[in-house]
């Protein structure tokens, strides 16, 4: 159905929605999830070779504690955390440095420093991971300290270090944790799969994470296209009253911070804040498995699943892949087609567009690689104020004016008018009728302003 | 671009790889399916024109059209812009599509002409070109028209006759419609305030069989139009509701200086007149209207107030067109007072 039709017929029914959401928002057309809905996880074939970046997170980039010619095994610790917001990296694969090198990073294009591990036969985790301990009796500490020594962050894309959320100002109080089963970005699956094949995992990841905190009550939202795994986690979740699920209206950006806390627990704060302000904190379902494994058998964050779909790839799967891997190999098991021309790291509204399929590999935040056949450029006009960026800005900006600054190259001014507070969730630039490259313009000023701060 | 991504495409496929920011889609409307859409949905007016008036004012639709479209061509191509391009969104033909039905259906053929031109020329792409422009483009022609040509703008369906070159025209439509259209278009329009102008029943301002000017006249199939805009959700609902409801208010409100049988009866005022052309199609111009929604109700509200001002209080009998292109002015000040809530503030500035 057509969007007009739907929120047409949504207008005519006249009966307000009891499905959780937020104002503002899209219903993208096609939203791609077929192609891998029903594709169950498999792991891909181990990769060769590794290249870890030592910044797989936001924060301080991590110290290679290795050489070149050093041999580590899988779980081993290769990059310290330097600083409290980082995260550690682990070896993905058991083998031989072959050497600590700048390596161009898929998300700012910029050469920066991995490790580049070549594998060898063996494939078995270093001593004193993979076991299983008891977590009856484990203290928040030592919930935090797993969590921080695994290097996990953030898997929903933002890749914020996990152990920072968990470690509030002492003035915050934080009182709901908030689960995002939501998925709202096209053409992934991947939190799907994960929620309907290990739900009492996801869970428990959640409950250590509530544990940690101290807090007595989670909620965990999940959009209403997911209705199975609705059904599921209330299955699971019948004899926990303190966690509760809810069903959220299809619509993106579900499944940000702000929109998932304004549908789930009706509170809001500004764009730049983050969700401790409002006394909540959010974990993606990748992060809360990914939590379970590092407090329950100690394992670091060395491995994920990622979606490689679209209409560029004939065999779309769910992968479990490696970090590091390069995205050439999960291409090729993927039978992704020659005529290709579009290959984005990440979903369709924030992936990272990729230059380079030969240096690319997975990180951290990699949920998706979409590859695109069709993939078009538009040609954009000026602006014909027609609002419906506007509308659909969650954040209460003002795209079509803020575009018009940047490209007229006015930061000040731009700056006034909150360009700052923009998460570049791309709203605008999908709505707009002038093809106006919204995001691209207010990701410019955004980078120039910043410049200007630093210098000043 | 495109051809160098083609051509390296055929011969080596990684270096062929688009790289551009998020998002990677984007929604199907674009400006030319809006304006085509528009196009679409003021078909049912015009043919409730030439039902009333005759043929010749699909001719005046025409050559308004086809004026508007060689002016813009001619302008882009003067501009150095992109001509085809510009030229498939259809703006211009709403333009002219738009001005025509804002004039009499006996006007001499050069009043199109000369409107379309300064409606393209001038309104629109000395300003700057779609998006650009201050006033709404038909409206600012129309506006120029009546300054520039009164006598036949303003009195021209009962002057008829008068134009040598419109008697075979009348003729066919005569012949076509067994004189009851022509009787039709020698009377005065609906708001005329001279004594022994006549009134008409609502029921004729639906249907649209009064005299007026070729578009306006049917209140029913502007309406049609209207609806399957707000259905397809390119124009908001609130403009043409607050606009018409603003007029509503302000006949009850305001004392007449004149006293016709009509003119403190709302729903006269309403149907009567180019109220429903202006308040669904040309008071939601969206490049000249304010952003936000708060923005559009002020401005819808204050169209109304002045239309109803001008038909009141100023010698001319129509006030949709002055009140839209005064508002039209007013619109950047609207819209620096109506900013979007940043959200998680609760002020106007964060």
């Amino acid at each position: 159905m057509k969007t007009g039709d739907r929120k047409f017929f949504a207008m005519m029914t006249l009966v307000k929605s009891k499905l959780k959401t937020f104002i503002g928002g899209i219903h993208p057309e096609d939203d791609g999830k077929l192609l891998t809905k029903g594709k169950r996880e498999v792991s891909s074939t181990l990769p060769s070779t590794v290249y870890l970046f030592m910044s797989q997170h936001i924060g301080a980039p991590c110290k290679p504690i290795v050489k070149k010619g050093d041999m580590v095994k899988k779980g081993q610790l290769i990059g310290e955390a330097q600083g409290f917001v980082s995260a550690n990296v682990h070896a993905s694969i058991s083998g031989k440095v072959v050497d600590v090198a700048p390596w161009p990073h898929p998300i700012t294009g910029i050469k920066s420093p991995a490790v580049i591990i070549e594998r060898t036969e063996d494939d078995s985790w270093i001593e004193g991971v993979n076991e299983n301990f008891d977590i009856d009796h484990i203290s928040p500490e030592e919930i935090k300290q797993r969590i921080q020594s695994a290097g996990i962050v953030g898997l929903g894309g933002a890749t914020f270090p996990t152990h920072v959320k968990l470690t509030p100002p002492k003035d915050k109080v934080i009182d709901t944790v908030v689960m995002n089963g939501a998925e709202c970005e096209p053409y992934l699956t991947c939190d799907y799969r994960l929620m309907l094949d290990k739900p009492h995992e996801i869970i428990q990841g959640l409950k250590f994470v509530m544990k940690c905190l101290g807090c007595k009550k989670a909620h965990i939202g999940i959009e209403t296209n997911k209705e199975d795994v609705y059904t599921l986690f209330k299955d699971v979740l019948s004899n926990e009253p303190q966690i509760k699920i809810d069903l959220m209206e299809v619509k993106y950006p579900q499944g940000a911070e702000h929109q998932l806390i304004k549908a789930l627990l009706n509170r809001e704060f500004k764009p730049t804040q983050l969700p401790l302000e409002v006394g909540a904190i959010v974990i993606n379902v990748g992060t809360a498995f990914a939590v379970y494994e590092a407090v329950k058998f100690k394992r670091p964050l060395i491995e994920r699943l990622v979606t490689v779909t679209g209409n560029g790839v004939e065999n779309p799967q769910n992968f479990l892949v490696r970090l590091g891997t390069p995205i050439k190999q999960l291409l090729e098991e993927a039978k992704a087609t020659e005529v290709a021309n579009k290959i984005i790291f990440g979903g369709p509204m924030m992936g990272i567009a990729q230059g380079n399929v030969d240096a690319a590999v997975t990180i951290k935040g990699t949920g998706g690689i979409l590859v695109l056949k069709d993939a078009r450029q538009w040609k954009s006009h000026a602006c014909i104020r027609c609002g419906r960026c506007i509308d659909a800005c969650p954040y209460g900006l003002n795209p079509s004016e803020l575009s018009v600054m940047c490209e007229a190259k006015e930061f000040n001014l731009a700056a006034e008018n909150n360009v700052m507070e923009c998460k570049e969730c791309g709203c605008c630039s999908y709505i707009c009728p002038a093809k106006r490259p919204i995001v691209h313009l207010i990701k410019f000023a955004k980078a120039e302003i910043a410049k200007q701060r630093v210098k000043v | 671009m495109q051809e160098k991504v083609s051509m390296s495409n055929q011969t080596q496929n990684n270096n062929a790889l688009i790289v551009s920011a998020s998002p990677h889609i984007r929604d199907m409307e674009s400006i030319p399916t809006i304006m085509w859409a528009v196009v679409l949905s003021l078909i049912p007016a015009g043919i409730a024109g030439v039902f009333t008036f005759g043929f010749y004012c699909l001719y005046v639709v025409f050559l308004s059209c086809i004026t508007a479209v060689i002016t813009e061509v001619f302008i882009l191509w003067l501009r150095k812009l992109p001509v085809l391009s510009a030229l498939k969104d259809g703006s211009a033909v709403v333009t002219g599509i738009l001005l025509a039905y804002t004039l009499p259906p006996s006007v001499p053929w050069y009043i199109p002409v000369v409107g379309s031109f300064f409606a393209v020329a001038i309104a629109k792409h000395a300003f700057g070109g779609l998006g650009n422009n201050i006033w709404n483009p038909a409206l600012a022609a129309r506006a120029f028209l009546q300054v520039a040509y009164p006598a036949v703008i303003n009195s021209d369906w009962r002057t008829l006759t008068q134009h040598g070159i419109h008697k075979l025209v009348h003729n066919i439509t005569q012949v076509g419609a067994e004189g009851k259209l022509l009787d039709a278009i020698t009377r005065a329009t609906p708001l005329a305030k001279e004594a022994g102008a006549e009134t008409y029943h609502l029921t004729q301002l639906l249907m649209g069989n009064i005299p007026g000017c070729i578009g306006e006249t049917s209140a029913i199939a502007l309406l049609l139009g209207g609806m399957y805009l707000i259905y397809k959700r390119h124009i908001k609902w609130y403009v043409p509701a607050y606009y018409i409801a603003a007029v509503f208010v302000m006949v009850l409100i305001l004392p007449p200086q004149v006293a016709t049988p009509w003119i403190k009866n709302p729903f006269y005022h309403i149907f009567a007149g180019g109220l429903f052309l202006g308040a669904f199609f040309m008071a939601t111009d969206m490049v000249t209207s304010p952003l936000t929604k708060r923005g559009l109700i002020i401005f819808a509200i204050g169209c109304g107030i002045l239309t109803v001002l001008i038909r009141f209080y100023s010698g001319y009998p129509e006030g949709v067109c002055y009140s839209i292109l005064l508002m039209n002015t007013a619109t950047p000040l609207i819209d620096r007072f109506t900013k979007p809530r940043l959200y998680g503030t609760k002020g106007k500035k964060a």
